[in-house]
């Protein structure tokens, strides 16, 4: 082979490649999203403060979301302060004054007040702030939840539907407490469909403070003195299972339909399926988290500063009764935690 | 005389409150707060307290709840817990009667950790229910003996029991004489120190049964009752019921007098719908009144300012 002819093909083979290279980078600006997505959210820092990491909500979200965050590159943490409201303000402003400060922070706040100024106090310092599951008066970045009100008319109205018009009409409540906004919500959703219907009438009201002995034990009384309420609505699951126990030992478990609120975990369907509940309505977790998620994307990516815009991700919930249950209607923390040993 | 007063006072204004049902639904609420209040009077008469029931409590049973779930049998997952729970009453005793800590400080202590411990280590949420398999424990929430749900026959037995070794065995009779003058009960020849353990293991032993009655009825147990007003409400019954904190005085008597009180107390408010907020404050003024009475009714004498309080 000649000089030429050698030095001629050499040329050719790159141009050809020069001409690949330049395709390949048109065909990467055409689409600069995976780039973009990838250094706007790798090595980002994430952390939840929920009110504790001991039950099925937060259980959840810490394996819905955590997952997601860990996928894209971004570092997961959570902090644990078992129900105590100072614990969760001592972390919250412990993660502001670090020195590797959060760049989103998930709080699910344990009443209307508490960590209002924390909130406005980490977003001046540069973090996103994600509520989580109860609202609160402060509007940070991102709500991400369920209309508690809307709740509260979803499992009255469940109650006015099985009760029918033929019923007592009367319908007792058992209720949280006096400064959480999930139980201040419900009530007033309880409210508003007793308002739409004419007629119907709480008999008797009390709060469990969240507590399944407290609940068992005024719903007892409220029986006792209402023996014809057709109807109970309880706030929440693990609370509702003491109103149960109370309506299992007046004998009318067969008689009071017990509708409540619940994060849709197995134990959710079992209870609906056995009769336990009547309704519930439950917090569709995974698709919660999945709100979550996408937000904390959105957000990191959109070049607003912490503070700029309030919004608002309530999720789409009904009342599920037992003809409703199938299989994966629950999700599973047995399996969530069998999988996180794997 | 107070909880006559308030009896007759809900029977006239409440429609339906002596309605025998609702009688009834009184001693029920109070049944395990009743159990804990026996044990806590046990412990308040040898002039002590243990403020660690309540953490004792929830602790063995989610334990026992979790082994239960884990496939162990109803009988291997009791022993096992009755082991642990007489350890711990022991753990409590032997600080107060051989290290010589205040009773206070040491069941305050010993509650914190036991209960951060078993929390943190053991179990991976705060409800844990009963499972499936454990068909007795789940048969006995619905089980009637003479019309009267468990908690309450279990209530009443432990009543009749601990009346009948306070007054008429020798270590009960003992217990009175430690609680009303420590250094005569000890000169006497009176073996205090294993009598205080016995004391706090007795108080364990119910507080287990305590909760093992709760979680029958509830089909579950809520570790989240330790941050609950439940060990204040048990303090409360002894004290209103009428056992001197000084040691030495009251009974069983006492234990139901108070636990009725209470519960006619919040069995009224519930039916005249007060927020649980009014409840609590209602209560802690009761406790207030009840602690300002007993200290008129047993002044700190000579004796006391001797020996040191709890």
């Amino acid at each position: 082979m000649s000089k030429l002819t050698k030095t001629l093909r050499h040329a050719i083979l790159a141009g050809a490649c020069l001409a690949g290279a330049v395709i390949g980078a048109q065909a990467q600006e055409t689409n600069p999203g995976p780039e973009a997505y990838r250094s706007a959210l790798e090595g980002k820092r994430v952390v939840m403060v929920p009110m504790t990491m001991g039950f099925d909500l937060a259980q959840g979200w810490n394996h819905f979301i955590g997952e997601e965050v860990k996928q894209f590159g971004g570092i997961w943490e959570t902090r644990d302060p078992n129900w105590s409201v100072d614990a969760g303000a001592q972390a919250i402003t412990d993660l502001i004054s670090s020195a590797e400060k959060p760049d989103v922070l998930i709080v699910q706040t344990p009443d209307l007040n508490s960590y209002s100024r924390l909130f406005k106090r980490a977003q001046e310092a540069g973090i996103f702030v994600i509520q989580l599951d109860n609202p609160s008066n402060y509007a940070s970045d991102v709500f991400a939840g369920s209309d508690w009100k809307r709740l509260g008319e979803l499992e009255t109205q469940a109650v006015i539907d099985h009760c029918g018009e033929g019923s007592s009409k009367k319908i007792a409540v058992i209720q949280g407490d006096q400064v959480n906004a999930s139980s201040l919500d419900q009530w007033a959703g309880v409210q508003a469909v007793l308002e739409r219907n004419p007629g119907w009438t709480v008999a008797g009201t009390a709060d469990s403070n969240w507590d399944a002995t407290t609940a068992r034990n005024a719903a007892a009384t409220i029986l006792q003195q209402h023996p014809d309420v057709c109807g109970i609505v309880d706030f929440w699951d693990a609370t509702a299972q003491g109103t149960a126990s109370a309506i299992r030992d007046a004998g009318l478990k067969d008689k009071i339909f017990l509708a409540t609120t619940g994060s849709g975990e197995a134990i959710d369907c079992k209870l609906l399926e056995d009769g336990t509940f009547g309704a519930i309505v439950t917090s569709e977790l995974p698709r919660q988290s999945q709100d979550v998620v996408a937000a904390i994307k959105i957000l990191l990516q959109s070049g607003i500063k912490p503070g700029e815009s309030k919004n608002y991700l309530y999720t789409h919930e009904i009342a599920r009764t037992k003809k409703d249950v199938a299989p994966g209607t629950c999700w599973s923390q047995a399996e969530i935690e069998a999988a996180a040993k794997k | 005389m107070m909880a006559v007063a308030l009896f007759a006072g809900f029977a006239l204004a409440l429609d339906g409150f002596t309605a025998p049902a609702n009688l009834l639904n009184i001693v029920r609420s109070v049944s395990v707060l009743g159990i804990l209040a026996a044990g806590m009077g046990i412990v308040v008469i040898g002039r002590g307290i243990d403020l660690s029931m309540v953490s004792i409590m929830v602790v063995t049973v989610a334990i026992q709840l979790q082994l239960l779930q884990a496939g162990w049998s109803l009988w291997s997952a009791s022993a096992v817990v009755a082991a642990i729970t007489l350890a711990l009453g022991f753990m409590n005793g032997f600080m107060v009667a051989y290290a010589g800590v205040s009773a206070l400080f040491a069941t305050l202590a010993s509650s914190a950790f036991v209960f951060g411990f078993v929390r943190s280590r053991i179990l991976t949420q705060d409800v844990i229910y009963i499972p499936e398999t454990a068909g007795t424990l789940l048969w006995l929430g619905k089980a009637r003996i003479l019309g009267l749900p468990v908690d309450v026959v279990v209530f009443l037995a432990v009543v009749a029991v601990a009346l009948v070794l306070l007054r008429w065995s020798r270590p009960g009779r003992f217990l009175y004489l430690m609680g009303d003058n420590f250094q005569a009960a000890r000169t006497m020849g009176i073996p205090v120190r294993p009598l205080i353990v016995a004391s706090f293991m007795a108080s364990a032993l119910l507080a287990w049964l305590a909760g093992v009655a709760s979680a029958v009825s509830l089909q579950s147990m809520n570790t989240r009752l330790v941050n609950s007003a439940l060990l204040y409400d048990v303090v409360l019954v002894v004290v209103i019921g009428g056992i001197g904190l000084s040691g030495g005085k009251g009974g069983m008597r006492n234990v139901v007098v108070g636990a009725l009180l209470i519960g006619i107390l919040l069995n009224g408010m519930t039916i005249l719908n007060l927020p649980n907020i009014h409840q609590n404050l209602i209560k802690a003024l009761i406790l207030l009144g009840a602690i300002i009475l007993d200290g008129q009714l047993n002044p700190r004498d000579e004796q006391t300012s001797q020996q040191g309080d709890i």
